[in-house]
């Protein structure tokens, strides 16, 4: 026969009668839910974010699908190498208020000095930076998971040599080890580059994890699987990397962000791509001695880059709040004023 | 020094009672601080002496040192070729050639030095170091200092407005500013920032939509600013925008621009209104000894104008340095002077405030050649520069070099405070909003502290502790230069240095380059850990 256990009260209530609802009212949204639904939900909920992430999916569609992606043919009418007719004057856009109505036109951002479309040249630009930049931001993340995760796991000197090696490398700055490293893989594939440039972009990504293992592991969780007789790889990647997962995520889209920024201006000087590929950096680089003559060569690639590097840090952004616990949801003043008005009334 | 007070604490535990004060015990007290120096300095010199490997066996071979010779037709390639082999060791493998450079780089503990040179132009790597360094920390210190100060305010008072329309203006603001390619907005600064106003200033007028469309945005921002609720804002949008309309109108309408001056009498309400808003900030305008402070310097500064004007026409760098020491020095004096309990929070103020007074009449008194040195043939009517550190062959006294330098500066400048001006702002917002969460705030506010001395005592001197362990990174890679922004300025710094000596395959000057800024990134990491010592108790030093 089995006495109950006598329920013991509950000591560890909060007495603050405010901060009770809040977590209450958190609470029973997300009753029921994994904890993937709730970031989901928390990312969804993020405006800008939200915002962002369509504009990115907008920006690789046309880009993938105007100038068309390897042998798949696009809809867009030139190529980016072809000589077409000039147009306009001067090669100037033919995109515009004209004939009574919004003309997109042949040519839409325009036309370069030897008559090549300049749409269809921003689009084969943009494929290659945005190619460069996911290519980074998976190398980089990976080499960032694999050394940090050893170094935190391992402890001891592992930990000791893994991290001095990473700040002999976070010592020499990016651009540099960049320049360096574009004289000499700059003219292969842009896939190369982009391998050579994770190779030294790691370094963040991998001090970020080491820590975040460094808490983990002390974690019951990690016992229990010990215990059970899981392995060391076994206890890393199936056990505590999908808790880190969230600052990993956040992590390698603020690292793309600067990844773009670094091949467009590594392109831009001339170490990273080079002819006859076209990057965005190129294009402006190519084109920046003819910013009087015509700008619009000039406007689009910039735009470009700005657009991209924009979305991914707002969409880094959104997912921060969405990983964050903390997060809770916060009403503009203006929803704060009128409920407060609407209390009084 | 803070630090080893609080070291002295944490050794008292385990060392042995000795009489306190005397050497020994000071020595003892100090032991785990000098074993850390060590360990520390220690393992910096390993990671450089890594990281100069990575840098130097990456050159040697990512560079083809033998490519011009490759296609070369010369009857005598091959001759050639060896010469080229024998003056560049290239047949010593490169980790030996390695640690050839680092002999010569030992050799400096000894004072004989040997960072070796360029190849090409058979110039000493130091020559050319010393050459650059000055050039680069002229143009980026002023950068820095002003991404510091704008960053930190904007981001400090985004943070106050949290969920405001401001803060959603300001975080979009930073992160635009953020996402965007430096050297795309320096190409457009210098091509179409630059003519533009070169332009507008051969003309200088505004259409009355422009000034109204100035007026109203101005007014918009403040507003933000300031907040509070319905008749506020509109008080402090009218105010405003009357304000800056009128001042814009005022200074095209009398061709202020082209001959512009302040005079004593701006100067002194300019100052009046600095000297308000710093006692506001520095001490609370119910502080009256603070507020006479610092009014008394801002009158001492209108009534030193004109005798100074007699002293200007023989200025020379050195002497405008002493004149600004004397000058904080005097308004700390009148702060003391006026005494009363808090003698610090006045002597603080009227510090300030002296210093801004007097950069207002250094302001004037370069303003004063402007119209001599906008006419002048050399710059002939287009005044902000594009291009170099100078006009070549102006000549001229110290003012009008001074303003030479200002409009060369100006462009690259703006340039690179836009971007660390977003990282800046972001940090110091994150920071304040982390301190307000904190039970000492909220403990702070129950006592009935004002809002400001809660603000400026209790949360933005924490806020600080983690921007101050950013700034020394800051500061070691002013020395780096900037790569991008010096290339399309030209203008000659470390940054191009580096350029050049890449694509002249120069590796001895590379490393040179490396080496300095490899050092004074691992030394500010050494500041680092020690500002954030001295600054939060609740890190000790421990060996």
């Amino acid at each position: 026969m089995t006495t109950p256990v006598p329920q013991t009260p509950d000591t560890t209530v909060h007495h603050d009668p405010v901060q009770n609802t809040e977590n209450a009212i958190e609470l029973k949204e997300v009753e029921g839910l994994s904890q993937g639904r709730i970031v989901l939900r928390r990312f969804v909920r993020h405006r800008g974010a939200m915002v962002a992430s369509f504009a990115l999916l907008g920006i690789i569609v046309l880009v993938t699908t105007s100038i068309g992606w390897g042998p798949v043919p696009g809809w867009w009418q030139w190529g980016p190498n072809q000589l077409t007719p000039v147009v306009n004057p001067g090669g100037s856009p033919t995109m515009g208020m004209q004939d009574g109505g919004f003309q997109i036109g042949p040519h839409p951002f325009g036309q370069d000095n030897i008559g090549q479309d300049v749409f269809a040249r921003v689009m084969r630009g943009t494929q290659i930076s945005l190619m460069v930049m996911v290519v980074i931001g998976l190398v980089a993340t990976s080499i960032g998971i694999l050394m940090g995760a050893a170094a935190g796991f391992l402890r001891g000197r592992v930990d000791n040599i893994l991290m001095r090696f990473t700040d002999m490398v976070i010592t020499i700055p990016v651009i540099v080890i960049g320049a360096i490293l574009g004289a000499r893989f700059g003219q292969a594939t842009p896939v190369v580059l982009a391998v050579a440039l994770a190779l030294v972009t790691w370094t963040s990504m991998a001090r970020l994890v080491r820590g975040e293992f460094l808490s983990l592991r002390e974690r019951e969780f990690v016992d229990a699987a010990r215990v059970a007789g899981a392995s060391n790889v076994r206890i890393m990647f199936k056990h505590m990397l999908p808790n880190a997962v969230g600052v990993i995520i956040v992590n390698t889209t603020l690292l793309m962000a600067s990844a773009i920024l670094l091949e467009t201006a590594l392109s831009y000087l001339g170490f990273g791509i080079r002819f006859p590929n076209v990057s965005l950096g190129t294009l402006i680089s190519e084109y920046q001695t003819a910013f009087n003559t015509r700008p619009w060569l000039f406007w689009w690639p910039g735009l470009f880059i700005v657009a991209i590097a924009l979305c991914v840090n707002f969409i880094g952004d959104g997912l921060r709040d969405a990983f964050d616990p903390r997060q809770r949801r916060i009403p503009s003043q203006r929803k704060m004023n009128s409920a407060q008005r609407k209390a009084k009334a | 020094m803070a630090t080893s007070t609080r070291v002295d604490g944490d050794a008292a535990v385990s060392a042995v009672p000795v009489s306190a004060g005397s050497p020994r015990a000071r020595l003892r007290a100090s032991a785990p601080m000098i074993t850390f120096i060590g360990r520390r300095l220690l393992s910096s010199a390993v990671v450089l002496l890594g990281a100069t490997f990575i840098v130097y066996m990456l050159l040697a071979y990512s560079l083809d040192f033998l490519q011009d010779l490759r296609t070369s037709t010369a009857p005598n390639k091959e001759q050639l070729i060896q010469a080229r082999i024998d003056l560049l060791d290239l047949d010593v493998p490169p980790p030996l050639r390695y640690l050839s450079w680092l002999g010569g780089v030992a050799g400096c503990a000894i004072g004989r030095c040997d960072l070796g040179g360029s190849w090409v132009t058979g110039q000493a790597t130091p020559d050319l170091l010393a050459t650059a360094i000055p050039s680069s920390l002229q143009l980026m210190s002023v950068a820095v200092v002003l991404a510091i100060l704008l960053g930190v305010t904007v981001g400090i008072t985004s943070a106050l407005r949290q969920y405001t329309g401001f803060d959603y203006g300001v975080t979009f603001g930073s992160f635009l500013l953020y996402s965007l390619p430096s050297f795309w907005v320096a190409v457009l600064l210098k091509l179409w920032g630059a003519i533009g106003f070169n332009d507008f200033l051969a003309d200088p007028t505004l259409s009355w939509p422009t000034i109204l469309a100035i007026a109203v945005v101005a007014g918009l921002i403040w507003q933000a600013v300031i907040a509070g609720d319905r008749r506020r804002r509109a008080l402090t949008f009218a105010v405003s925008a009357v304000a800056t309309g009128a001042v814009v109108w005022f200074v095209t309408a009398t061709g202020w621009l082209n001959d512009p001056s302040l005079g004593p009498v701006v100067i002194a309400l300019l100052g009046a209104g600095a000297a308000v808003a710093i006692t506001a900030l520095a001490a609370g305008l119910r502080n009256r000894r603070a507020l006479w402070s610092t009014l008394t310097v801002v009158g001492i500064g209108a009534l030193l104008w004109y005798p100074l004007q007699f002293l200007f026409p023989y200025a020379t760098g050195l002497m405008i340095a002493g004149l600004a020491v004397v000058t904080v020095g005097v308004g700390v004096l009148v702060g003391f002077l006026y005494g009363g309990p808090d003698r610090g929070q006045s002597m603080r103020a009227a510090g300030i405030t002296a210093f801004v007074v007097g950069f207002l009449i250094f302001v004037d008194r370069v303003m004063a050649v402007w119209e001599p040195y906008n006419n002048s043939s050399r710059v002939s009517g287009r005044p902000i520069a594009t291009i170099g550190a100078q006009t070549p062959g102006l000549g001229g006294d110290y003012w009008v070099r001074t303003l030479d330098t200002f409009t060369h500066l100006l462009l690259p400048t703006i340039a690179l405070t836009l971007i660390s001006f977003a990282a800046y702002t972001r940090y110091s917002r994150a920071s304040l909003l982390e301190v307000m969460n904190q039970d000492y705030i909220r403990t702070a506010r129950a006592k009935g502290l004002p809002e400001r001395v809660v603000t400026m005592r209790h949360a933005f001197r924490n806020a600080l502790i983690p921007l101050a362990t950013i700034i020394p990174l800051d500061i070691a890679a002013l020395f780096g230069g900037a790569i991008i922004t010096e290339r399309i300025f030209a203008w000659s710094g470390m940054g191009t240095l580096f350029l050049k000596a890449l694509e002249n395959r120069d590796i001895d000057v590379v490393m040179g380059y490396f080496l300095v800024i490899g050092t004074m990134l691992v030394l500010a990491n050494i500041i680092v850990d020690f500002i954030y010592a001295a600054l939060d108790p609740r890190i000790r030093v421990n060996a």
